[in-house]
């Protein structure tokens, strides 16, 4: 213990000291002429002091800086191989993720799923990466942070002379008058320098502030972290779909039934359609499908007023307006985007019945089936009925069975029942887009399609995230951290009287060449001197 | 009345021949045998050049601007030439603090080659898709641009200490790495060159063949040395291609951007080793001399400061305005997209710099080495994450 108790002014100092905390002196060796390091202001860093317990150990690995960039570097080459081929987000959902990768990128794309670098940012791995930076972030900033803030509210205007002359910039004047030093000073007072003054010592202070700037920084990173974290809890946001089609009214999810939004009008226009396009016209020539260039949703959104669950709706107007990629609506908490769309989906169709024979195909009856809910029996005065028998929105022939792969009217199929009015047993027709099909060939009726309406469909994410204040005061902190911690520069001139010399040292955590330009400016009409670089001289005598 | 198109390529054209005038007044200033300490008129006359050229790149942006109604840096030949603005403008910047006349004679050239090599790309005014129709578009990447042309003067400031301090009398790694460095700058040059030269020749050779079942066709607009997987030569009279394109190389043309590549790279070695047999020496070790004067701990010092600077630009634009836009126009802040992850990969690589050097006190050769590397990021997320891995990005 006996070599942190100061010889020169009998502080008792924290084991680990380098720089007495009071009156500057050096700990080291006595003779010793080497510059000083004044990281931290020689202060005891509990990381480089303590390493008997379990917890010492912990602190003491996630405590270096060492550790800190090795952690971010192997984030880095993590974060890099992600990106070798698509994650799985970005590949097609309907394939299996296996055969794309193998068939897409061969062997090296099947080894990639293999070793779930697909889904590389959602591993456990990465993420603990990400978590342990945290970590270290946290105990780096306690660790240096609160001894380097303890140091600078406490150090004192006189410091001892070996801690001046072993700074990198240090001079010794004999020639300089009691005026010249106060011009100095003067001089360092209009350059923002607070001046303290203790019996003849000085200490010239400027931008000590710029030194939190680490550790602001890292609260932000911390806060940030915390906030991607908390989005893992499935109440802290919200993220769903909305499909409305032209002319619906939907509810909107997560309102508890009580906001509607009702689809006005979708509309989507590409460019080359208007005359202001003029001017792409060349770009445009070198591209084979239209490029889109606007799509918008006329969407008003109404509230349920009927308060009574189960009741009629009462819907209420609150509020008209467009849903812009770009341009998202917000509604009681929630905002949504226009995220995608479907264009020209089957709305109704219209068929006409005919003798199968008639070459004029001279209507029987004819009638419209809405495909968002269409009814089952069409009857005519005539006697004619026609059952709706089966009905495929989206129809594929799945194994040579006819099946519906969605519930979308994109592509649809029927199997209708038509019963003439002399007949019990029912004739069967199958029809979709570009088929009539008789199955027995002895059918004496046939349908044919006569008209059919299309209408687009919006699709509106819905989305919430209670984390984006925090994640968003996060970075605003790490902002203006880095900003303090990188533009601005902690500067300190100290000035050191003895007999009838002055001893001058200056010391910067950052930006050598700033102080140098600094100090030879506030020397400007006195005999001072430019301070000398004790390092430079080193290197140049060497 | 003037076309504003025709004006905003006319400025940009001025622009690049004044940039070719500072540089020669840079080299000048070299030569000059004043002293350190005096600034001769040529060093004057360099900076006033220097500044002009500058203002006729922003007269190209604001006219280009004005005729498209969109700020022109929507697609990769825009945001290029706009980088080459901001690497200019970024020198300014860095050259008002340290007053170092050297940083203009790197960087001119290499604003020249920037210029150069966006032109070789699409350069019609072309539409902007719906997501990009925001003002974010130009908040976010002129935040990026400049942050990045702050960093790419750390780059310039690290390889002029690196071709002053390291050894050149005998052959080490370093001499070895110094020389792929300057090799890269005769590949870049090589591009420029073997494109445009074939551009002029109007050549261009169809290729069609078979993918999923479909047929498509390619155009080449240089020899194939790789063609399609399985592809015919349908124009006459042209070169049949040499080799097919790998399969494991994916992407929207895949096969060209690979041919156009490798002659890049065959031009530029061969212009390298053209250079070497003239001079006889590594070109660095030419370089080398031409630095004597320069203050290595100041270079060393602006090569650390640009990155102070030019790293809380970058995340400010790169990470926060574009985490903004993100969550507005997709409704997610972060989608872990390949161009965001390498802005992530930006952002950590000089973090680590920076910690390196603030805490482990990485300064001089190490430190430079660093700066050349991050820059090899940013030309790597610039050009190989635009062309190659295609994203919601790749709009070029």
């Amino acid at each position: 213990m006996s070599d942190y108790i100061c010889n020169a002014c009998g502080q008792h100092n924290k084991e680990g000291t380098t720089i007495c905390s009071s009156c500057g002196k050096p700990l080291d060796h006595e003779q010793s002429t080497k510059l000083l390091n004044m990281r931290y202001d020689g202060t005891a860093i509990r990381s480089k002091t303590r390493n008997r317990s379990i917890v010492d150990k912990v602190w003491n690995f996630f405590s270096s800086i060492k550790v800190g960039v090795t952690l971010i570097a192997i984030a880095l080459i993590a974060s890099a191989i992600g990106t070798i081929y698509p994650q799985e987000m970005y590949i097609p959902a309907t394939v299996e993720p296996l055969e794309h990768y193998r068939d897409q990128y061969g062997i090296s794309g099947q080894i990639y799923y293999q070793l779930g670098f697909h889904e590389l940012y959602s591993s456990w791995w990465y993420m603990l990466i990400i978590g342990m930076i945290g970590i270290s972030i946290f105990i780096v900033s306690l660790d240096r942070g609160i001894p380097l803030y303890k140091a600078l509210k406490y150090q004192k205007v006189k410091r001892h002379q070996k801690f001046l002359t072993r700074q990198k910039l240090f001079r010794e004047y004999e020639n300089v008058s009691n005026q010249d030093k106060k011009t100095f000073v003067q001089n360092l007072k209009k350059r923002r320098y607070r001046i303290r003054e203790d019996n003849g010592h000085i200490l010239a202070e400027k931008g000590r502030f710029s030194r939190w700037g680490p550790y602001v920084n890292h609260t932000g990173l911390i806060i940030f972290l915390i906030g991607t974290l908390l989005r893992f809890l499935p109440f802290m946001h919200v993220d769903d779909m909305l499909w409305v089609r032209e002319g619906e009214t939907a509810v909107i999810p997560h309102t508890n039934q009580e906001y509607y939004l009702e689809n006005n009008n979708f509309t989507v226009e590409f460019y080359g359609e208007s005359e202001e396009d003029a001017k792409y016209e060349e770009s445009l020539e070198n591209v084979n499908q239209p490029i889109p260039k606007h799509f918008q949703t006329d969407a008003v959104i109404y509230r349920d007023t009927s308060m009574v669950t189960g009741a009629d709706p009462e819907l209420k107007k609150v509020k008209k307006g467009k849903i812009v990629l770009n341009e998202p609506m917000s509604i009681n908490g929630l905002t949504l985007y226009q995220n995608s769309y479907q264009l020209n989906e089957f709305q109704s169709m219209s068929f006409n019945l005919h003798k199968k024979d008639d070459q004029s195909e001279e209507s029987i009856g004819s009638f419209t089936v809405d495909l968002t809910e269409p009814k089952k029996r069409y009857t005519f005065d005539n006697g004619f009925e026609i059952l709706l028998d089966e009905y495929f929105p989206e129809y594929e022939i799945v194994d040579g069975e006819p099946e519906s792969v969605s519930n979308y009217p994109r592509n649809p199929g029927f199997v209708f029942l038509v019963y003439p009015p002399d007949s019990e047993e029912p004739e069967v027709s199958f029809l979709s887009i570009g088929r009539n099909i008789d199955p027995t060939n002895e059918n004496q009726y046939k349908l044919s399609l006569a008209d059919f309406e299309v209408r687009n469909v919006t699709g509106l994410s819905v989305k919430k995230d209670y984390t984006l204040p925090i994640v968003g005061l996060g970075a605003i902190i790490f902002m203006i951290g880095v900003v303090q911690g990188m533009y601005w520069h902690h500067r300190r001139i100290w000035i050191h009287p003895d007999d009838n010399r002055l001893l001058v040292a200056a010391h910067t955590n950052k930006n050598w060449f700033g102080l140098r330009k600094e100090f030879e400016k506030s020397i400007d009409h006195t005999n001072f001197s430019m301070i000398v670089d004790q390092e430079e001289e080193k290197e140049d005598n060497q | 009345m003037i076309d504003v198109a025709t004006l905003s390529n006319t400025l940009l054209y001025s622009a690049f021949i004044i940039y070719l005038i500072g540089t020669v007044f840079f080299a000048a200033t070299i030569k000059d045998k004043q002293k350190r300490e005096n600034v001769g008129f040529v060093h004057k006359l360099a900076i006033f050049t220097t500044v002009i050229g500058l203002l006729a790149h922003v007269g190209y942006f604001v006219t280009r601007w004005i005729a498209s109604g969109n700020a022109p840096v929507g697609n990769l030949f825009e945001f290029v030439t706009f980088f080459g603005m901001m690497l200019v403008f970024a020198f300014l910047i860095l050259f008002s603090i340290y007053r170092i006349y050297l940083l203009g004679l790197f960087t001119l050239p290499i604003a020249l080659l920037l210029i150069a090599y966006a032109s070789m790309f699409q350069t019609e005014i072309s539409p902007l898709l719906p997501s990009l129709q925001s003002h974010w578009l130009y908040i976010h990447v002129t935040t990026v641009g400049l942050g990045q042309a702050i960093l790419a003067i750390s780059f310039i400031a690290g390889l002029i200490y690196l071709i002053r301090e390291i050894d050149q009398t005998i052959p080490t790694k370093k001499t070895k790495w110094l020389e792929v460095i300057m090799y890269t700058i005769f590949a870049t040059v090589g591009f420029v060159v073997i494109t445009s030269g074939f551009e002029a020749a109007n050549y261009n050779a169809t290729f069609t063949y078979e993918e999923n079942g479909e047929e498509l066709s390619l155009d080449y607009h240089l020899p194939a040395i790789f063609g399609p997987q399985d592809a015919e030569l349908v124009t006459e009279n042209r070169m049949d291609a040499w080799l097919d394109t790998p399969t494991w190389i994916q992407g929207a043309e895949a096969p060209r951007k690979l041919n156009t590549l490798v002659w890049s790279l065959i031009i530029g070695f061969a212009l390298y080793v053209l250079v070497r047999l003239i001079v006889r020496k590594r070109i660095a070790a030419v370089i080398q001399p031409l630095l004597k004067k320069a203050n290595s701990e100041l270079i060393d010092e602006v090569c650390y400061r640009a990155v102070a600077i030019g790293f809380p630009v970058f995340t400010l634009g790169g990470l926060i305005f574009a985490s903004i836009w993100a969550q507005q126009a997709w409704d997610r802040y972060w989608g872990w997209d390949p161009k965001e992850v390498w802005a992530l990969i930006t952002f950590f690589f000089y973090a680590i710099f920076l910690h390196l050097r603030l805490s482990r006190g990485w300064h001089g050769e190490k430190s430079a080495w660093l700066a050349v590397i991050g820059f090899g990021i940013i030309m790597f997320n610039l050009i190989v994450v635009n062309l190659v891995l295609a994203g919601l990005h790749s709009y070029a």
